[in-house]
């Protein structure tokens, strides 16, 4: 195994709210991280510097041994461009779907194909059905967003991370919006997609989803990371209090053995 | 009252009309592609984050938002060319009146359009490497377009009813040649009656064909 993603004392700030108080992580291939903490922890901030969508205060961040941005006097600096290109090669999927509405469910998936990587429409087609049926959705291809369910959307939006041929995906909170019988056929799409070998950093309250697929948990607490390691050491005896009394939080009406 | 109506003298002077119908419609498809296309640029450039761009736009916004078009339509008629020795003639000059107060009504409405589309679907586009260029024109655009169609529809009707303000330069259009008839045939009434029936004639199928579009449009919305 290799590093593909490191993240080097990254630290973010909102106006005087310092949320990411210097993270340090380095990511395998093939790996899956688990990020856990409460809200406000910080963690939807993590995953959300990776691929920019927050642009990190502080920090450095590498690709493949590569550092994103260039270094300046006064820090690093990012070009909007390199960030575009960037970001085709880290896949996003969304607490609220974020499908496109005004295109079917083929054209949500081919449209950064043709867009942005500059496929051919027969060759982005292909693809997009092939992750479709991946996920279970080549049936819906024609459907548009607004007549499918919610974990059909969210499945969706997987395939359409997953056709731009993604080294990592990032998964922020992917099943928090949905009712509770659909949540497992998003879990078991993700599942499936990391005993395939994808790269993934998971934000996710499902402590099943964690306990069983990750490789690693890292728990998050106020801007840092407190506690990370196998998922049953972590989930199961932890050192640091906060993540006891996280997981007492998460197992307070637990039904009885 | 007892008014006797008597179009007569219309019908024996419909080709007077019906070359004055011809003047409307070329007036009304110029002014109204320039508007409404333009309207998009200007509107793009309220909605932009840079100065560089937000600054004239709103500029230009004010200007021809909060003066008449009648006065800007006989502005480029008589003051522009003094100002400038460059000639205009009465279709540029009324292409000019219509077309920026267009432009400026238009942009608010796209800008509006664009504006009440969640962030989240500027994130999704970006997340799959969208530049901001590609995500406004791909993911934005439409569905703002799809909203605001309803406003600019009612933008549309309203240009083809201010075309009518070109007479006051002498164009030659609907309402021009009324005038020239009832200055001829001593019937203002029946004159400025056929064209009111003209315009509505003209309008009202066109409406009707735009709620079907809108219909159609809905479509992915259900």
């Amino acid at each position: 195994m290799s590093e593909i993603l490191k993240i080097e004392n990254l630290h973010k700030q909102f106006g005087d709210l310092e949320v990411l108080k210097g993270i340090d992580l380095s990511i395998q291939t093939g790996e899956t991280v688990v990020l856990l903490g409460s809200s406000g922890s910080g963690k939807s901030t993590l995953l959300r510097c990776v691929n920019f969508m927050e642009t990190p205060s502080e920090g450095r961040i590498y690709l493949h041994g590569e550092m994103i941005g260039q270094q300046t006097a006064g820090g690093v600096r990012y070009r909007e461009l390199e960030l575009c290109k960037l970001r085709t090669r880290i896949g996003m999927v969304f607490q609220h779907f974020n499908l496109f509405p005004h295109m079917t469910v083929l054209q949500n998936v081919m449209e950064g194909q043709i867009t942005v990587l500059g496929r051919t429409r027969v060759e982005a087609e292909d693809k997009s059905r092939a992750q479709l049926d991946r996920v279970g959705l080549l049936v819906k291809a024609d459907e548009y967003p607004a007549r499918l369910s919610g974990g059909q959307k969210q499945r969706v939006a997987i395939a359409r991370a997953l056709a731009m041929d993604p080294d990592v995906m990032l998964f922020d909170e992917v099943t928090s919006a949905l009712d509770p019988e659909l949540v497992g056929e998003v879990l078991k799409a993700m599942r499936q997609l990391a005993e395939e070998g994808m790269t993934m950093l998971v934000v996710t309250h499902e402590l099943g989803f964690a306990y069983h697929v990750a490789n690693r948990v890292l728990f998050l607490d106020q801007g840092r990371i407190v506690e990370q390691g196998e998922p049953r050491q972590v989930l199961k005896s932890p050192d640091s209090t906060r993540m006891r009394e996280f997981l007492d939080g998460h197992s307070l009406f637990k039904l009885p053995d | 009252m007892g008014y006797d109506w008597d179009f007569a003298t219309i019908l024996q002077n419909w080709p007077v009309l019906w070359v004055g119908l011809k003047g409307t419609i070329v007036i009304f498809l110029v002014t109204v592609t320039l508007g409404l296309s333009g309207g998009l640029v200007v509107g793009m450039g309220r909605y932009s984050h840079l100065k560089l761009f937000r600054w004239p736009a709103s500029t230009f916004v004010e200007v021809f938002r909060n003066t008449p078009v009648l006065v800007q339509i006989i502005w480029f008629y008589f003051a522009f060319p003094l100002l400038t020795g460059i000639e205009v003639d009465p279709f540029l000059a009324a292409v000019l009146g219509i077309s920026l107060n267009t432009m400026a009504f238009s942009a608010e409405i796209y800008r509006a359009g664009i504006q009440s589309i969640e962030r989240s679907q500027w994130e999704a586009g970006k997340a799959i490497g969208m530049t901001y260029a590609q995500t406004m024109r791909r993911i934005i655009l439409p569905v703002a377009i799809k909203r605001v169609l309803p406003a600019l529809t009612n933008r549309g009707i309203e240009v083809f009813k201010m075309s009518t303000l070109a007479s006051v330069v002498a164009y030659v259009e609907t309402l021009n040649q009324a005038k020239l008839i009832a200055d001829l045939n001593f019937n203002p009434i029946e004159s400025y009656t056929a064209v009111a029936l003209i315009f509505f004639a003209v309008l009202y199928p066109v409406v009707q064909a735009t709620y079907v579009l809108e219909r159609m449009l809905r479509k992915s919305d259900m």
